[in-house]
């Protein structure tokens, strides 16, 4: 939590009504996400009890279980959740286009989908409900004893794929709706109490005449808001207890099948106000422009998806109970490469997120008041002349620059520059001149003049930071020149029967 | 240093509670209260044994805990499992995670001593059981349901693990059996961390046991056998967990507790907190009890909605979480950091550097949202 988001904090708790944090949208919002509102019984490892999902706001897919206890019944719910979402993702598949990975030598043209799927859940209990149900479905032998349907592995599959990359910040594909909203919006209640996504809701679009404080408030009263899962409301369940007795002791086919009607609306009535909100999240968001380094993160998620539904059809094997050593440690530092990129493209997508880091004194905002267009340094080649154009920044009078001469920094206006700070001095009225040394980004040119629009002019506003988005990530060793201290590699995993011989009691 | 009292300090948290029977301290109740040992109104809430959840809905706020039919037939379901057989499936993971060399074992049942479930008694029985293991002169090998009491806030609470083992290569063994999964060999970290917080109450109780017979605590483990469910199924899966961290912490906490009595005494005479009595006469007793509200209470405290409205009204930066009270440091109420930030009021020395800042933040916010 930044000083900013306190001062939004704050200022929301005043006017009872959410305060932006962000002035774009840092995640790929697909024209055709995949909502799923999941329901699990209570007290069980995964044991779905309903969902209502689909791409259609208007239609949603109502799936129940009448008795979860009955294992027979919860693959067929992931049967016919494998049918909903599988033919999803098969629709991602149908475009392809080029790319090209690597440069000069290593040049590689490869394809692409032109889609990728996005499942959108409420919360992050959803995002776990997803690993659970991958977990619970991708080790399912489709042969032999408690055989279950060809689509159930291939969904659980699917769903470990999501799940797994649910925890990189850079991707889009699997997203929990109050993290979305939470990350553009400050309200004035906790961070916990975001996490019930009624009530943040209430504060950032309050219905008409109430306030957010308020409408959040009400929003908590799970018989009139139900949880949005995937846990039931446990007064609810008391009421959901009584009618799978009636249907467990249903004397005839017909009586069943007139409670177990009841059973699905109850369910039904519990998940729609959720689907509800989660559009209503959707059309937010969707209000709020796409930042800048947007469609490359996607483009990286639809390149992971192309490669995972190839890998797919070539080799097919599921995901290991346990990640193995090598491969734990290269998603380790994956993900922190991630974070770290993340966190510098929002910040130059976004100058309401650079304010954070200028706060801090990570970043300085001044203008331009002088520039030298014309100066060379030696070279490292003896006698050796190089263009190296200055700029002079002004800072306001209260602006904080804690960075060093030396320090190499850039600005999200030409990113594509180097800067190195030659000097800071404090002026007389408290404020700062920043003389900076430029490098490259000057249209391939080596030697003045400047082509227009490549070197800053006087008067123009400028940021500069020390985060960079395009930093190279963390080099590891090949797998098989990783040195290990502890008896060799691991061995790569192998399917074993024993893994879809799970006692079910 | 709290004056004298002129009673004994149980009555006056008795009176404080009234004609109803006293609610017992539990492993739970114990961990809430260090979870948040500034709060004095849950330490005598607790120490008087008052029914928090009427109470809250004594004074309007219906608490919002409960446990579904499922998950209670569930967790019923599994225990009996485990218990089965005389504990066979508990055995069976004791040889596996300790290599115990005896293929059964015995169980007492300390549920009830002769028919009599008296607390006191089956203390005592308990007692006297550690006693007579610890010396080495039993086979028994299971106490089922011992009963062990702990000072806490003054009071003493009486405390029932689900299993108690002995001597197992010479050290006594907390079992805490729950519920929650352990899929491909891992649970659900925080109900872990949990379940580990009150494991190290019961052996901070065992402790005091031993100490108290005059036994060598040596002989009790730093480490308590979780059982619970392995994938998707309802086998026991059993881990042994290391303790001796959050030994530390609650050995730390609860010396940190005030006494309650000491905390009740400061209330007026004609304080009340008897569920019976009107809604008014409650409000004002719990009020003159500082609260010390975080959001986190609302996931274990029954009372925590009542504190979260007195939390609002006093404009409590602690409402909004640890990110926002850290920010304002010194500043006790978002209504006077608001007034900093527009200017209507003065910070005071303690508070300049931070409502420096929060000023910085908020020009920041408007020049960079103009930008957009």
């Amino acid at each position: 939590m930044s000083v900013l988001s306190t001062v939004a904090t704050l200022t929301a708790s005043r006017t009872g009504r959410a305060e932006p944090l962000t002035t774009v949208r840092h995640q790929h919002l697909d024209e055709k996400p995949f909502v799923l509102v999941p329901l699990t019984l209570a007290g069980e490892a995964c044991a779905p009890l309903a969902a209502l999902a689909g791409t259609d706001p208007e239609h949603p897919t109502l799936l129940t279980v009448r008795q979860p206890r009955n294992r027979a019944e919860r693959f067929r719910f992931a049967e016919r959740l494998a049918a909903l979402l599988l033919a999803y993702i098969d629709g991602c598949r149908t475009e392809t286009e080029p790319y090209t990975v690597g440069r000069g030598k290593e040049k590689e043209e490869r394809l692409r989908c032109r889609r990728a799927p996005q499942l959108l859940v409420p919360n992050g209990e959803g995002i776990s409900y997803v690993r659970l149900l991958g977990r619970l479905t991708r080790l399912r032998a489709t042969e032999g004893p408690y055989a279950v349907d060809q689509s159930v592995p291939t969904l659980g599959k699917w769903l470990t794929w999501f799940a797994d990359l649910a925890e990189f910040p850079d991707s889009g594909v699997l997203l929990a709706m109050t993290r979305l909203l939470a990350a553009n919006w400050a309200t004035g209640q906790s961070s916990s109490e975001d996490s019930h996504l009624a009530s943040l809701l209430a504060w950032i679009d309050p219905p008409e005449g109430s306030d957010g404080a308020r409408a959040a408030r009400e929003a908590e009263d799970p018989a009139v808001w139900p949880p949005a899962g995937p846990s039931t409301d446990p007064v609810f369940d008391r009421t959901l207890h009584e009618l799978m007795t009636r249907y467990d002791e249903a004397s005839d086919g017909r009586g069943r099948e007139a409670v177990g009607r009841q059973i699905d609306r109850e369910l039904s009535g519990q998940m729609l106000p959720t689907w509800r909100l989660m559009w209503r999240g959707v059309e937010l968001l969707r209000e709020l422009p796409e930042g800048a380094h947007v469609p490359g993160r996607w483009a990286l998620d639809r390149r992971w998806f192309s490669e995972y539904a190839e890998y797919l059809e070539a080799d097919g094997r599921p995901q290991a109970r346990r990640d193995q050593a090598v491969r734990a440690a290269r998603r380790l530092a994956r993900l922190e490469d991630a974070v770290t990129r993340y966190e510098a493209q929002r910040a130059y997508d976004d100058p309401l997120v650079m304010a954070e880091y200028e706060l801090t004194g990570e970043a300085f905002t001044g203008t331009v008041t002088a520039r030298d267009g014309d100066r060379f340094i030696p070279g490292e080649r003896p006698g050796s002349q190089v263009w190296r154009p200055t700029i002079t920044l002004r800072t306001g009078t209260d602006v904080r620059v804690d960075l060093a001469v030396g320090t190499e920094v850039k600005s999200p206006a030409r990113p594509g520059q180097e800067a190195r700070i030659l000097e800071v001095r404090r002026e007389d009225d408290g404020g700062h001149a920043v003389v900076l040394q430029l490098k490259g980004g000057f249209a391939r040119k080596r030697t003045p003049p400047a082509p227009p629009g490549t070197l800053a002019e006087a008067g123009e506003e400028l940021t500069y930071t020390t985060l960079n988005p395009t930093a190279m990530p963390s080099a590891l060793p090949d797998e098989e020149n990783t040195p290990w201290t502890h008896g060799g590699p691991p061995q790569s995993y192998e399917p074993t029967d024993e893994d879809a011989e799970e006692t079910w009691e | 240093m709290p004056s004298q009292q002129s009673e004994p300090p149980d009555n006056r948290l008795a009176r404080l509670r009234g004609p109803k029977p006293p609610q017992p301290y539990t492993a739970r109740k114990i961990t809430a209260l260090t979870a948040n040992p500034a709060c004095a109104r849950r330490a005598v809430l607790d120490a008087a044994g008052v029914d928090k959840a009427l109470l809250a809905q004594q004074v309007g706020y219906e608490p919002r805990f409960g446990q579904s039919p499922f998950a209670l037939a569930r967790e019923q379901a599994f225990h009996g499992h485990v218990k089965w057989g005389s504990y066979a499936e508990l055995i069976r993971l004791l040889r596996e995670q300790l290599s115990v060399p005896v293929a059964e074992a015995h169980v007492t049942d300390l549920n009830e001593v002769g028919g009599n479930t008296a607390l006191h008694l089956r203390e005592r029985e308990t007692r006297r059981l550690i006693a007579h293991v610890a010396s080495g002169q039993d086979v028994r090998l299971i106490l089922d349901r011992p009963l062990l009491t702990l000072e806490v806030a003054g009071q003493t609470a009486y405390l029932e693990p689900d299993a108690l083992t002995h001597r197992i290569g010479g050290k006594f063994h907390v079992v805490l059996i729950r519920s929650f999964a352990a899929i491909d060999g891992q649970a659900n970290p925080t109900a872990v961390a949990e379940t580990a917080k009150q494991a190290a109450v019961y052996v901070l109780a065992l402790h005091r046991a031993f100490e108290t017979a005059g036994l060598p605590a040596e002989q009790i483990s730093h480490e308590f056998l979780l059982v619970c469910p392995k994938d998707f199924s309802n086998r026991p899966y059993g881990r042994l967990i290391d303790l001796r961290q959050e030994l530390d912490a609650l050995q730390f906490q609860l010396s940190r507790l005030r006494r309650a009595e000491d905390l009740a005494a400061q209330l007026p005479e004609t304080a009340t907190l008897d569920t019976a009595r009107s809604a008014d006469e409650i409000s004002s007793s719990i009020e003159a009890l500082d609260a010390s509200y975080t959001p986190s209470c609302l996931s274990f405290c029954e009372m925590a909605r009542y504190c979260r409205d007195e939390a609002d009204e006093c404009a409590s930066p602690a409402r909004l979480g640890s990110g926002v009270r850290n920010d304002l440091p010194g500043i006790d109420s978002t209504r006077t950091a608001l007034d900093y930030l527009d200017g209507v009021a003065a910070p005071g020395e303690a508070e300049a550097e931070a409502a420096d800042l929060l000023r910085a933040a908020a020009r920041l916010r408007r020049l960079r949202r103009g930008a957009a």
